[in-house]
Protein backbone atom coordinates (compact mmCIF):
# COMPACT_ATOMS: atom_id res chain seq x y z
CA UNK A 1 0.00 0.00 0.00
CA UNK A 2 1.20 3.36 -0.71
CA UNK A 3 0.41 6.35 0.63
CA UNK A 4 0.62 9.99 -0.22
CA UNK A 5 0.39 12.25 3.29
CA UNK A 6 -0.22 15.95 3.48
CA UNK A 7 0.22 18.34 6.31
CA UNK A 8 -0.31 21.79 5.92
CA UNK A 9 -2.60 22.70 9.82
CA UNK A 10 -0.14 25.40 10.65
CA UNK A 11 3.10 27.20 9.62
CA UNK A 12 5.04 23.88 9.07
CA UNK A 13 4.55 22.47 4.86
CA UNK A 14 4.96 18.52 5.10
CA UNK A 15 3.95 15.80 2.67
CA UNK A 16 5.62 12.56 2.90
CA UNK A 17 5.43 8.97 0.87
CA UNK A 18 4.93 5.77 3.02
CA UNK A 19 5.23 2.60 1.07
CA UNK A 20 4.15 -0.45 3.40
CA UNK A 21 6.22 -0.34 5.66
CA UNK A 22 8.77 2.00 4.69
CA UNK A 23 8.80 5.81 4.27
CA UNK A 24 10.21 6.47 1.29
CA UNK A 25 9.92 10.59 1.46
CA UNK A 26 9.23 12.95 3.51
CA UNK A 27 9.56 16.58 2.81
CA UNK A 28 9.06 19.17 5.32
CA UNK A 29 9.30 22.51 5.57
CA UNK A 30 9.08 25.16 8.76
CA UNK A 31 9.06 28.68 7.24
CA UNK A 32 6.50 31.50 6.62
CA UNK A 33 5.93 30.35 2.62
CA UNK A 34 2.21 30.52 1.98
CA UNK A 35 1.18 26.87 1.29
CA UNK A 36 -0.66 27.61 -1.56
CA UNK A 37 2.63 28.10 -3.03
CA UNK A 38 4.77 25.25 -1.10
CA UNK A 39 2.39 22.00 -1.11
CA UNK A 40 1.70 21.11 -4.51
CA UNK A 41 5.71 21.61 -5.88
CA UNK A 42 6.25 19.42 -2.62
CA UNK A 43 4.11 16.47 -3.44
CA UNK A 44 5.45 16.97 -7.18
CA UNK A 45 8.80 17.12 -5.89
CA UNK A 46 8.52 14.01 -3.44
CA UNK A 47 6.64 12.08 -6.53
CA UNK A 48 9.55 12.77 -9.16
CA UNK A 49 12.32 12.03 -6.68
CA UNK A 50 11.03 7.96 -5.36
CA UNK A 51 9.38 7.72 -9.41
CA UNK A 52 5.76 7.86 -8.16
CA UNK A 53 3.01 8.71 -10.63
CA UNK A 54 0.06 10.36 -9.28
CA UNK A 55 -2.26 7.33 -10.22
CA UNK A 56 0.11 5.00 -8.16
CA UNK A 57 -1.38 6.12 -4.36
CA UNK A 58 -3.95 3.79 -2.62
CA UNK A 59 -4.70 6.37 -0.25
CA UNK A 60 -4.19 10.15 0.32
CA UNK A 61 -4.19 11.33 4.24
CA UNK A 62 -4.56 14.94 5.17
CA UNK A 63 -4.31 16.64 8.60
CA UNK A 64 -7.79 17.53 8.96
CA UNK A 65 -7.05 19.81 12.02
CA UNK A 66 -7.63 21.77 14.31
CA UNK A 67 -5.10 24.89 13.19
CA UNK A 68 -4.82 27.44 10.60
CA UNK A 69 -8.03 27.76 9.16
CA UNK A 70 -7.07 28.32 5.28
CA UNK A 71 -3.74 26.38 6.26
CA UNK A 72 -6.00 23.29 6.48
CA UNK A 73 -8.35 24.02 3.60
CA UNK A 74 -5.42 23.92 1.03
CA UNK A 75 -4.25 21.20 2.22
CA UNK A 76 -8.02 19.35 2.43
CA UNK A 77 -8.42 20.78 -1.22
CA UNK A 78 -5.14 19.51 -2.49
CA UNK A 79 -5.71 15.68 -1.59
CA UNK A 80 -9.39 16.22 -2.05
CA UNK A 81 -8.49 17.17 -5.22
CA UNK A 82 -5.75 13.98 -6.09
CA UNK A 83 -8.82 11.34 -4.34
CA UNK A 84 -11.11 13.08 -7.26
CA UNK A 85 -8.83 12.86 -9.90
CA UNK A 86 -7.30 9.18 -8.78
CA UNK A 87 -10.91 7.91 -7.58
CA UNK A 88 -8.44 6.62 -4.46
CA UNK A 89 -10.50 6.61 -0.72
CA UNK A 90 -8.75 9.24 1.87
CA UNK A 91 -7.90 8.85 5.53
CA UNK A 92 -8.78 12.38 7.41
CA UNK A 93 -6.22 11.88 10.48
CA UNK A 94 -6.90 14.30 13.23
CA UNK A 95 -3.55 17.08 13.68
CA UNK A 96 -3.08 16.54 17.39
CA UNK A 97 -3.31 12.41 16.96
CA UNK A 98 -0.29 12.85 14.32
CA UNK A 99 1.54 15.03 16.41
CA UNK A 100 1.28 12.83 19.39
CA UNK A 101 2.53 9.77 17.02
CA UNK A 102 5.94 11.64 17.00
CA UNK A 103 6.45 10.99 20.89
CA UNK A 104 5.47 7.17 19.96
CA UNK A 105 6.62 4.63 22.96
CA UNK A 106 6.63 7.38 25.85
CA UNK A 107 5.17 6.30 29.11
CA UNK A 108 4.66 9.85 29.68
CA UNK A 109 1.50 11.75 28.69
CA UNK A 110 1.75 13.49 25.63
CA UNK A 111 -0.20 17.00 25.59
CA UNK A 112 -0.65 18.13 21.67
CA UNK A 113 -1.04 22.07 21.83
CA UNK A 114 -1.07 24.14 19.04
CA UNK A 115 -1.42 28.22 19.06
CA UNK A 116 -5.18 28.99 18.86
CA UNK A 117 -4.18 32.64 19.78
CA UNK A 118 -5.80 34.95 22.73
CA UNK A 119 -4.13 32.79 25.47
CA UNK A 120 -5.91 29.79 24.48
CA UNK A 121 -4.57 26.33 22.76
CA UNK A 122 -6.34 23.73 20.34
CA UNK A 123 -4.98 20.90 22.87
CA UNK A 124 -5.46 17.23 23.65
CA UNK A 125 -3.88 14.52 25.78
CA UNK A 126 -2.81 11.34 24.88
CA UNK A 127 -0.95 8.21 26.03
CA UNK A 128 0.66 5.00 24.49
CA UNK A 129 -1.13 1.61 25.86
CA UNK A 130 0.90 -1.66 26.69
CA UNK A 131 0.75 -2.56 23.34
CA UNK A 132 1.86 0.64 22.11
CA UNK A 133 -0.87 2.49 20.57
CA UNK A 134 -1.43 5.74 20.76
CA UNK A 135 -4.80 6.53 22.96
CA UNK A 136 -6.85 9.88 23.55
CA UNK A 137 -7.24 10.60 27.29
CA UNK A 138 -10.34 12.74 26.35
CA UNK A 139 -11.92 14.47 22.87
CA UNK A 140 -9.51 17.13 21.62
CA UNK A 141 -10.79 20.54 22.78
CA UNK A 142 -10.14 24.41 22.15
CA UNK A 143 -8.99 25.70 26.05
CA UNK A 144 -7.23 28.76 27.47
CA UNK A 145 -3.81 28.42 29.06
CA UNK A 146 -5.01 27.90 32.82
CA UNK A 147 -7.64 25.87 31.65
CA UNK A 148 -5.12 23.09 30.59
CA UNK A 149 -2.46 23.65 33.00
CA UNK A 150 -5.55 23.20 35.66
CA UNK A 151 -6.60 20.00 33.89
CA UNK A 152 -2.77 18.65 33.76
CA UNK A 153 -1.87 19.98 37.50
CA UNK A 154 -4.81 17.71 38.23
CA UNK A 155 -3.75 14.32 36.60
CA UNK A 156 -0.39 15.27 38.37
CA UNK A 157 1.21 13.19 35.66
CA UNK A 158 4.80 13.37 33.60
CA UNK A 159 3.68 15.42 30.52
CA UNK A 160 5.56 16.45 27.33
CA UNK A 161 4.09 18.61 25.51
CA UNK A 162 4.73 18.78 21.76
CA UNK A 163 3.22 21.40 19.10
CA UNK A 164 3.96 24.97 18.10
CA UNK A 165 1.68 26.01 20.91
CA UNK A 166 4.60 25.32 23.24
CA UNK A 167 6.18 29.01 21.93
CA UNK A 168 2.90 30.41 22.75
CA UNK A 169 2.42 28.92 26.49
CA UNK A 170 5.99 28.72 27.79
CA UNK A 171 5.98 31.04 29.88
CA UNK A 172 2.94 30.51 31.14
CA UNK A 173 3.08 26.97 31.97
CA UNK A 174 6.81 27.45 33.07
CA UNK A 175 4.77 30.03 36.00
CA UNK A 176 1.53 27.95 36.82
CA UNK A 177 2.51 23.97 36.16
CA UNK A 178 3.18 22.05 39.56
CA UNK A 179 3.22 18.46 36.89
CA UNK A 180 6.44 17.28 35.96
CA UNK A 181 6.63 18.29 32.08
CA UNK A 182 9.08 18.54 29.61
CA UNK A 183 9.21 20.09 25.52
CA UNK A 184 10.24 17.67 22.66
CA UNK A 185 13.17 18.87 21.06
CA UNK A 186 12.71 20.80 17.74
CA UNK A 187 12.81 17.91 15.61
CA UNK A 188 10.03 15.87 17.40
CA UNK A 189 7.53 18.90 17.83
CA UNK A 190 6.49 20.05 14.56
CA UNK A 191 3.88 18.41 12.54
CA UNK A 192 5.43 15.64 10.54
CA UNK A 193 3.31 14.40 7.77
CA UNK A 194 5.05 10.79 8.01
CA UNK A 195 3.34 10.78 11.05
CA UNK A 196 0.13 11.30 9.33
CA UNK A 197 1.15 8.77 7.28
CA UNK A 198 1.68 5.83 9.83
CA UNK A 199 -2.09 6.91 11.50
CA UNK A 200 -3.46 6.49 8.25
CA UNK A 201 -1.69 3.11 7.24
CA UNK A 202 -3.38 1.91 10.80
CA UNK A 203 -6.91 3.87 9.74
CA UNK A 204 -6.57 1.47 6.44
CA UNK A 205 -5.95 -1.26 8.25
CA UNK A 206 -9.11 -0.38 10.52
CA UNK A 207 -11.68 0.21 7.28
CA UNK A 208 -11.53 4.09 8.59
CA UNK A 209 -11.02 5.37 4.84
CA UNK A 210 -13.78 7.60 4.08
CA UNK A 211 -14.80 9.09 0.72
CA UNK A 212 -13.27 12.51 -0.64
CA UNK A 213 -17.03 14.35 -0.36
CA UNK A 214 -16.64 13.43 3.10
CA UNK A 215 -13.54 15.22 4.35
CA UNK A 216 -14.08 18.13 5.41
CA UNK A 217 -11.26 20.42 8.52
CA UNK A 218 -12.25 20.11 11.48
CA UNK A 219 -11.97 23.17 12.78
CA UNK A 220 -13.06 23.01 16.81
CA UNK A 221 -13.98 26.91 16.03
CA UNK A 222 -16.69 28.54 14.43
CA UNK A 223 -16.20 31.29 12.78
CA UNK A 224 -16.04 34.70 14.23
CA UNK A 225 -19.42 35.34 12.67
CA UNK A 226 -21.08 32.66 13.78
CA UNK A 227 -20.23 33.25 17.10
CA UNK A 228 -21.31 36.95 17.32
CA UNK A 229 -24.54 35.30 15.94
CA UNK A 230 -25.06 32.87 18.24
CA UNK A 231 -23.69 35.33 21.13
CA UNK A 232 -26.99 37.71 19.86
CA UNK A 233 -29.40 35.10 20.36
CA UNK A 234 -28.96 33.97 23.88
CA UNK A 235 -31.27 35.75 26.22
CA UNK A 236 -28.98 38.50 28.60
CA UNK B 1 -3.95 32.64 -37.57
CA UNK B 2 -1.37 30.96 -35.83
CA UNK B 3 -3.91 29.01 -33.40
CA UNK B 4 -6.37 27.76 -36.03
CA UNK B 5 -4.87 23.99 -35.83
CA UNK B 6 -5.55 24.44 -32.58
CA UNK B 7 -9.02 25.55 -32.72
CA UNK B 8 -9.57 22.88 -35.11
CA UNK B 9 -9.31 20.51 -32.37
CA UNK B 10 -12.14 20.03 -29.80
CA UNK B 11 -11.00 21.62 -26.40
CA UNK B 12 -12.92 20.68 -23.35
CA UNK B 13 -12.09 22.62 -20.55
CA UNK B 14 -12.96 22.00 -16.81
CA UNK B 15 -13.88 25.30 -14.92
CA UNK B 16 -13.58 26.11 -11.23
CA UNK B 17 -15.11 29.45 -9.79
CA UNK B 18 -14.83 29.95 -5.91
CA UNK B 19 -13.94 33.64 -5.46
CA UNK B 20 -16.61 34.99 -3.49
CA UNK B 21 -20.07 32.44 -2.43
CA UNK B 22 -20.73 30.28 -4.81
CA UNK B 23 -18.96 26.90 -5.33
CA UNK B 24 -19.10 26.44 -9.23
CA UNK B 25 -17.74 23.62 -11.75
CA UNK B 26 -18.67 23.33 -15.49
CA UNK B 27 -17.63 21.91 -18.81
CA UNK B 28 -17.06 23.94 -21.98
CA UNK B 29 -16.50 23.17 -25.61
CA UNK B 30 -13.90 25.23 -27.54
CA UNK B 31 -15.34 28.15 -25.29
CA UNK B 32 -18.81 28.58 -26.59
CA UNK B 33 -20.49 25.35 -25.96
CA UNK B 34 -21.74 24.68 -22.13
CA UNK B 35 -21.83 21.05 -21.51
CA UNK B 36 -22.07 21.52 -18.12
CA UNK B 37 -22.49 24.47 -15.70
CA UNK B 38 -23.30 23.48 -12.23
CA UNK B 39 -23.70 26.11 -9.35
CA UNK B 40 -24.02 25.81 -5.47
CA UNK B 41 -25.14 28.77 -4.10
CA UNK B 42 -24.66 29.34 -0.37
CA UNK B 43 -27.03 32.91 -0.43
CA UNK B 44 -29.18 31.20 2.01
CA UNK B 45 -26.64 30.78 4.75
CA UNK B 46 -25.25 34.71 3.89
CA UNK B 47 -28.46 35.85 4.02
CA UNK B 48 -28.66 35.34 7.67
CA UNK B 49 -25.62 37.41 8.08
CA UNK B 50 -26.98 40.07 5.83
CA UNK B 51 -24.16 39.77 3.60
CA UNK B 52 -21.28 36.88 2.52
CA UNK B 53 -19.41 36.08 5.60
CA UNK B 54 -15.76 35.24 3.92
CA UNK B 55 -14.90 32.40 6.46
CA UNK B 56 -18.49 31.06 6.19
CA UNK B 57 -18.13 30.82 1.96
CA UNK B 58 -14.80 28.90 2.25
CA UNK B 59 -16.15 26.10 4.91
CA UNK B 60 -18.92 26.05 2.44
CA UNK B 61 -16.76 26.10 -0.43
CA UNK B 62 -14.40 22.55 0.88
CA UNK B 63 -17.37 21.04 1.86
CA UNK B 64 -19.42 21.32 -1.68
CA UNK B 65 -16.20 20.88 -4.18
CA UNK B 66 -15.92 17.63 -4.75
CA UNK B 67 -19.47 16.42 -5.19
CA UNK B 68 -19.76 20.21 -7.91
CA UNK B 69 -17.32 19.16 -9.69
CA UNK B 70 -18.24 15.34 -10.29
CA UNK B 71 -21.69 16.87 -11.42
CA UNK B 72 -20.30 19.17 -13.95
CA UNK B 73 -18.20 15.77 -15.34
CA UNK B 74 -21.21 13.71 -14.88
CA UNK B 75 -23.80 15.81 -16.10
CA UNK B 76 -21.09 16.74 -19.79
CA UNK B 77 -21.23 12.86 -20.19
CA UNK B 78 -17.09 12.99 -20.13
CA UNK B 79 -14.25 12.19 -17.79
CA UNK B 80 -11.52 13.22 -16.40
CA UNK B 81 -9.26 11.48 -19.21
CA UNK B 82 -11.27 13.51 -22.07
CA UNK B 83 -10.79 17.09 -20.19
CA UNK B 84 -7.77 18.79 -22.35
CA UNK B 85 -7.38 21.74 -19.48
CA UNK B 86 -8.08 22.86 -15.97
CA UNK B 87 -9.24 26.19 -15.57
CA UNK B 88 -10.25 28.02 -11.95
CA UNK B 89 -10.60 31.69 -10.81
CA UNK B 90 -7.45 32.88 -9.40
CA UNK B 91 -8.40 36.63 -8.44
CA UNK B 92 -9.97 38.78 -7.50
CA UNK B 93 -11.55 37.56 -4.74
CA UNK B 94 -12.12 36.67 -1.13
CA UNK B 95 -8.63 34.82 -0.48
CA UNK B 96 -10.11 31.92 1.79
CA UNK B 97 -12.43 31.45 -0.82
CA UNK B 98 -10.43 31.69 -4.00
CA UNK B 99 -7.76 28.87 -1.70
CA UNK B 100 -10.07 26.19 -1.92
CA UNK B 101 -10.67 26.26 -5.94
CA UNK B 102 -6.65 26.63 -6.81
CA UNK B 103 -5.87 24.07 -4.29
CA UNK B 104 -8.25 21.84 -5.71
CA UNK B 105 -7.39 22.61 -9.39
CA UNK B 106 -4.06 22.24 -8.89
CA UNK B 107 -4.67 19.38 -7.38
CA UNK B 108 -6.23 17.70 -10.52
CA UNK B 109 -4.04 18.80 -13.21
CA UNK B 110 -1.15 17.60 -11.16
CA UNK B 111 -3.00 14.32 -11.16
CA UNK B 112 -4.04 14.14 -14.10
CA UNK B 113 -0.53 16.01 -16.32
CA UNK B 114 -3.33 18.50 -17.24
CA UNK B 115 -2.14 22.30 -18.54
CA UNK B 116 -3.77 24.77 -15.80
CA UNK B 117 -4.95 27.82 -16.69
CA UNK B 118 -5.68 30.81 -14.09
CA UNK B 119 -8.15 32.70 -14.87
CA UNK B 120 -9.38 36.19 -14.24
CA UNK B 121 -13.03 36.48 -12.48
CA UNK B 122 -14.05 39.89 -14.99
CA UNK B 123 -12.72 38.01 -17.44
CA UNK B 124 -14.74 35.23 -17.17
CA UNK B 125 -17.59 37.79 -16.66
CA UNK B 126 -17.08 39.39 -19.89
CA UNK B 127 -16.65 35.85 -21.53
CA UNK B 128 -20.43 35.05 -20.53
CA UNK B 129 -21.51 36.97 -23.34
CA UNK B 130 -19.23 34.63 -26.02
CA UNK B 131 -20.86 31.38 -24.44
CA UNK B 132 -24.33 33.41 -25.10
CA UNK B 133 -23.55 35.37 -28.23
CA UNK B 134 -21.44 33.04 -30.92
CA UNK B 135 -21.13 35.40 -33.44
CA UNK B 136 -19.47 38.02 -30.82
CA UNK B 137 -16.09 38.83 -31.65
CA UNK B 138 -13.42 41.64 -30.23
CA UNK B 139 -13.20 44.51 -30.34
CA UNK B 140 -15.77 44.98 -28.44
CA UNK B 141 -16.99 47.55 -25.28
CA UNK B 142 -17.51 45.96 -21.85
CA UNK B 143 -19.46 47.44 -18.90
CA UNK B 144 -18.58 45.05 -16.17
CA UNK B 145 -20.89 45.40 -12.69
CA UNK B 146 -21.41 43.40 -9.84
CA UNK B 147 -21.36 43.60 -5.91
CA UNK B 148 -17.64 44.18 -6.15
CA UNK B 149 -16.29 45.51 -9.66
CA UNK B 150 -17.50 48.34 -11.88
CA UNK B 151 -15.12 48.55 -14.95
CA UNK B 152 -15.60 49.96 -18.30
CA UNK B 153 -13.57 47.53 -20.83
CA UNK B 154 -12.19 47.60 -23.81
CA UNK B 155 -11.84 44.07 -25.39
CA UNK B 156 -9.04 44.69 -27.96
CA UNK B 157 -8.71 41.13 -28.58
CA UNK B 158 -9.22 37.88 -26.68
CA UNK B 159 -7.29 37.83 -23.42
CA UNK B 160 -6.59 41.38 -24.43
CA UNK B 161 -8.40 43.98 -22.29
CA UNK B 162 -7.83 47.95 -21.77
CA UNK B 163 -9.76 48.95 -18.64
CA UNK B 164 -11.50 52.30 -19.40
CA UNK B 165 -13.22 53.55 -16.64
CA UNK B 166 -13.48 52.12 -13.00
CA UNK B 167 -14.79 52.91 -9.60
CA UNK B 168 -13.02 55.21 -7.40
CA UNK B 169 -15.18 54.05 -4.31
CA UNK B 170 -17.82 51.62 -4.20
CA UNK B 171 -18.66 49.28 -6.39
CA UNK B 172 -22.39 49.66 -7.94
CA UNK B 173 -23.77 46.41 -6.83
CA UNK B 174 -21.67 47.41 -2.93
CA UNK B 175 -24.08 50.90 -3.46
CA UNK B 176 -27.44 48.29 -4.39
CA UNK B 177 -26.70 46.57 -1.29
CA UNK B 178 -26.00 49.16 1.28
CA UNK B 179 -28.81 51.07 0.12
CA UNK B 180 -31.55 48.04 0.21
CA UNK B 181 -30.13 47.81 3.87
CA UNK B 182 -30.86 51.36 4.86
CA UNK B 183 -34.12 50.72 3.25
CA UNK B 184 -34.92 47.56 5.03
CA UNK B 185 -35.39 45.74 2.01
CA UNK B 186 -32.56 43.29 3.43
CA UNK B 187 -29.98 40.94 1.15
CA UNK B 188 -29.04 40.42 -1.70
CA UNK B 189 -30.00 44.21 -2.49
CA UNK B 190 -29.79 44.31 -6.27
CA UNK B 191 -32.77 41.72 -6.73
CA UNK B 192 -35.01 43.13 -4.24
CA UNK B 193 -34.45 46.80 -5.58
CA UNK B 194 -35.39 45.55 -8.83
CA UNK B 195 -38.42 44.59 -8.18
CA UNK B 196 -39.49 47.58 -5.84
CA UNK B 197 -38.32 50.01 -8.28
CA UNK B 198 -40.79 48.66 -10.63
CA UNK B 199 -43.63 50.36 -8.40
CA UNK B 200 -41.62 53.83 -7.86
CA UNK B 201 -41.46 56.74 -10.01
CA UNK B 202 -37.78 56.77 -11.18
CA UNK B 203 -38.08 60.75 -11.15
CA UNK B 204 -39.35 61.56 -8.21
CA UNK B 205 -36.06 62.34 -6.04
CA UNK B 206 -33.47 63.78 -8.30
CA UNK B 207 -29.70 62.20 -6.89
CA UNK B 208 -26.46 63.26 -8.03
CA UNK B 209 -24.72 62.18 -10.46
CA UNK B 210 -21.21 62.08 -9.37
CA UNK B 211 -18.67 62.64 -12.02
CA UNK B 212 -14.72 62.22 -11.01
CA UNK B 213 -12.60 65.30 -12.10
CA UNK B 214 -10.30 64.16 -14.86
CA UNK B 215 -11.55 61.07 -15.59
CA UNK B 216 -14.61 60.97 -17.41
CA UNK B 217 -15.03 57.22 -17.23
CA UNK B 218 -14.59 56.79 -13.68
CA UNK B 219 -17.76 55.97 -11.81
CA UNK B 220 -18.24 57.17 -8.15
CA UNK B 221 -21.44 55.71 -6.07
CA UNK B 222 -20.76 56.43 -2.98
CA UNK B 223 -21.95 59.83 -3.75
CA UNK B 224 -25.39 58.77 -4.58
CA UNK B 225 -25.70 56.09 -2.16
CA UNK B 226 -24.71 58.98 1.04
CA UNK B 227 -27.80 61.11 -1.01
CA UNK B 228 -30.08 58.30 -0.36
CA UNK B 229 -28.73 58.26 3.30
CA UNK B 230 -29.42 62.05 3.89
CA UNK B 231 -32.25 61.86 2.20
CA UNK B 232 -34.00 59.26 4.88
CA UNK B 233 -32.25 61.08 8.09
CA UNK B 234 -33.75 63.94 6.54
CA UNK B 235 -37.19 62.68 6.23
CA UNK B 236 -37.27 60.41 9.27
CA UNK B 237 -36.20 64.23 11.11
CA UNK B 238 -39.44 65.83 9.59
CA UNK B 239 -41.51 62.56 10.46
CA UNK B 240 -42.26 62.37 6.71
CA UNK B 241 -43.22 59.20 5.45
CA UNK B 242 -40.76 57.78 2.35
CA UNK B 243 -42.19 56.72 -0.64
CA UNK B 244 -39.47 53.40 -0.68
CA UNK B 245 -40.55 52.43 -4.07
CA UNK B 246 -39.91 55.81 -5.61
CA UNK B 247 -36.78 56.21 -3.46
CA UNK B 248 -35.50 53.41 -4.67
CA UNK B 249 -36.27 53.75 -8.40
CA UNK B 250 -34.84 57.13 -8.59
CA UNK B 251 -31.53 55.65 -6.79
CA UNK B 252 -31.48 53.05 -9.62
CA UNK B 253 -32.04 55.35 -11.90
CA UNK B 254 -29.28 57.60 -10.86
CA UNK B 255 -26.93 54.42 -11.06
CA UNK B 256 -28.34 53.56 -14.42
CA UNK B 257 -27.46 56.53 -15.88
CA UNK B 258 -23.88 56.88 -14.85
CA UNK B 259 -23.25 53.70 -16.20
CA UNK B 260 -25.12 54.03 -19.65
CA UNK B 261 -23.81 57.55 -20.17
CA UNK B 262 -19.98 56.86 -19.86
CA UNK B 263 -20.33 53.02 -21.57
CA UNK B 264 -22.19 55.00 -24.69
CA UNK B 265 -19.52 58.02 -24.51
CA UNK B 266 -17.01 55.10 -24.81
CA UNK B 267 -18.47 53.56 -28.20
CA UNK B 268 -19.07 57.09 -29.59
CA UNK B 269 -15.37 58.07 -28.74
CA UNK B 270 -13.76 55.23 -30.00
CA UNK B 271 -16.36 54.02 -32.93
CA UNK B 272 -17.28 50.99 -31.70
CA UNK B 273 -20.16 49.50 -33.03
CA UNK B 274 -20.73 46.00 -29.92
CA UNK B 275 -21.46 46.68 -26.07
CA UNK B 276 -21.76 43.79 -24.11
CA UNK B 277 -22.89 43.76 -20.24
CA UNK B 278 -21.44 41.52 -17.54
CA UNK B 279 -21.52 40.76 -14.00
CA UNK B 280 -24.09 39.75 -11.54
CA UNK B 281 -25.79 43.87 -11.66
CA UNK B 282 -26.57 43.27 -15.50
CA UNK B 283 -28.82 40.82 -14.14
CA UNK B 284 -30.77 44.44 -13.13
CA UNK B 285 -33.78 44.93 -15.18
CA UNK B 286 -33.85 48.65 -15.93
CA UNK B 287 -30.13 48.56 -16.42
CA UNK B 288 -30.78 45.91 -19.38
CA UNK B 289 -33.42 47.80 -20.42
CA UNK B 290 -31.97 51.44 -20.67
CA UNK B 291 -28.69 49.82 -22.27
CA UNK B 292 -30.40 48.22 -25.11
CA UNK B 293 -32.67 51.25 -25.85
CA UNK B 294 -29.38 53.50 -26.15
CA UNK B 295 -27.34 50.89 -28.25
CA UNK B 296 -30.71 50.57 -30.60
CA UNK B 297 -31.13 54.86 -30.35
CA UNK B 298 -27.18 54.93 -31.41
CA UNK B 299 -27.16 51.75 -33.74
CA UNK B 300 -24.79 49.64 -31.70
CA UNK B 301 -25.54 45.70 -31.19
CA UNK B 302 -26.15 45.06 -27.55
CA UNK B 303 -25.19 41.96 -26.13
CA UNK B 304 -25.83 40.53 -22.44
CA UNK B 305 -25.63 37.16 -21.19
CA UNK B 306 -28.74 35.52 -19.46
CA UNK B 307 -29.54 36.27 -15.87
CA UNK B 308 -27.49 32.47 -15.11
CA UNK B 309 -24.55 33.45 -16.63
CA UNK B 310 -24.25 36.81 -15.42
CA UNK B 311 -23.70 35.38 -11.53
CA UNK B 312 -20.82 33.79 -10.73
CA UNK B 313 -20.62 31.01 -12.45
CA UNK B 314 -18.18 28.38 -13.70
CA UNK B 315 -19.02 28.11 -17.55
CA UNK B 316 -17.92 31.58 -17.91
CA UNK B 317 -14.52 30.58 -16.72
CA UNK B 318 -14.49 27.81 -18.99
CA UNK B 319 -14.55 30.85 -21.39
CA UNK B 320 -12.04 32.83 -20.35
CA UNK B 321 -10.26 29.48 -19.93
CA UNK B 322 -10.26 28.39 -23.30
CA UNK B 323 -9.21 31.35 -25.41
CA UNK B 324 -5.74 31.92 -22.44
CA UNK B 325 -5.44 28.21 -23.45
CA UNK B 326 -5.52 29.00 -26.96
CA UNK B 327 -2.78 31.50 -26.44
CA UNK B 328 -0.62 29.12 -23.80
CA UNK B 329 -1.58 30.59 -20.90
CA UNK B 330 0.14 27.98 -18.43
CA UNK B 331 0.31 28.44 -14.59
CA UNK B 332 2.30 26.09 -12.61
CA UNK B 333 2.12 24.34 -9.51
CA UNK B 334 2.70 27.56 -7.63
CA UNK B 335 -0.35 29.45 -8.81
CA UNK B 336 -1.73 31.36 -5.81
CA UNK B 337 -4.87 33.33 -4.99
CA UNK B 338 -4.28 37.11 -6.19
CA UNK B 339 -7.78 38.73 -4.23
CA UNK B 340 -7.13 41.94 -5.69
CA UNK B 341 -5.50 40.38 -9.30
CA UNK B 342 -5.70 43.61 -11.73
CA UNK B 343 -7.69 43.14 -15.25
CA UNK B 344 -5.18 42.74 -18.04
CA UNK B 345 -2.51 41.41 -15.68
CA UNK B 346 -0.63 38.01 -15.55
CA UNK B 347 0.45 36.83 -12.55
Amino acid sequence: MRILAIESSAVTASVAILTDDTLTAEYTINYKKTHSQTLLPMIDEICDMTDVKPDEFDVVAVSTGPGSFTGLRIGVATGKGIALATGIKMAAVPTLDAMAMNMYGTGKLICAVMDARRQHLYNNIFFFDENNRLCRCREQSLDSYDQLAAELNGLNRDVIFVGDGINAAREYFDKYLTCKYEYAPAHMTTQRAGSVAMLAMQMAAENKLVDADDVKPDYLRPSQAEREFAQKKEPK
Amino acid sequence: MESSMKEQEEVLILAIESSCDETAAAVVKNGRTVLSNIINSQIDIHTLYGGVVPEIASRKHIENINPVINMALKEANVTLDDITAIAVTYGPGLVGALLVGVAEAKAIAFAKNKPLVGVHHIEGHISANYIEHPELEPPFAALVVSGGHTHLVMVNDYGDYEIIGRTRDDAAGEAFDKVARAVGLGYPGGPKIDKLAKEGNPHAIEFPRAHVEDSPYDFSFSGIKSAVLNYINQCEMKNEEINKADLVASFQNAVVDALVSRAMMLVKERNIDKLAIAGGVASNSALREALSSACEENGIKYYSPSPKLCTDNAAMIGAAGYYDYIKGVRHGFDLNAVPNLKLGERI
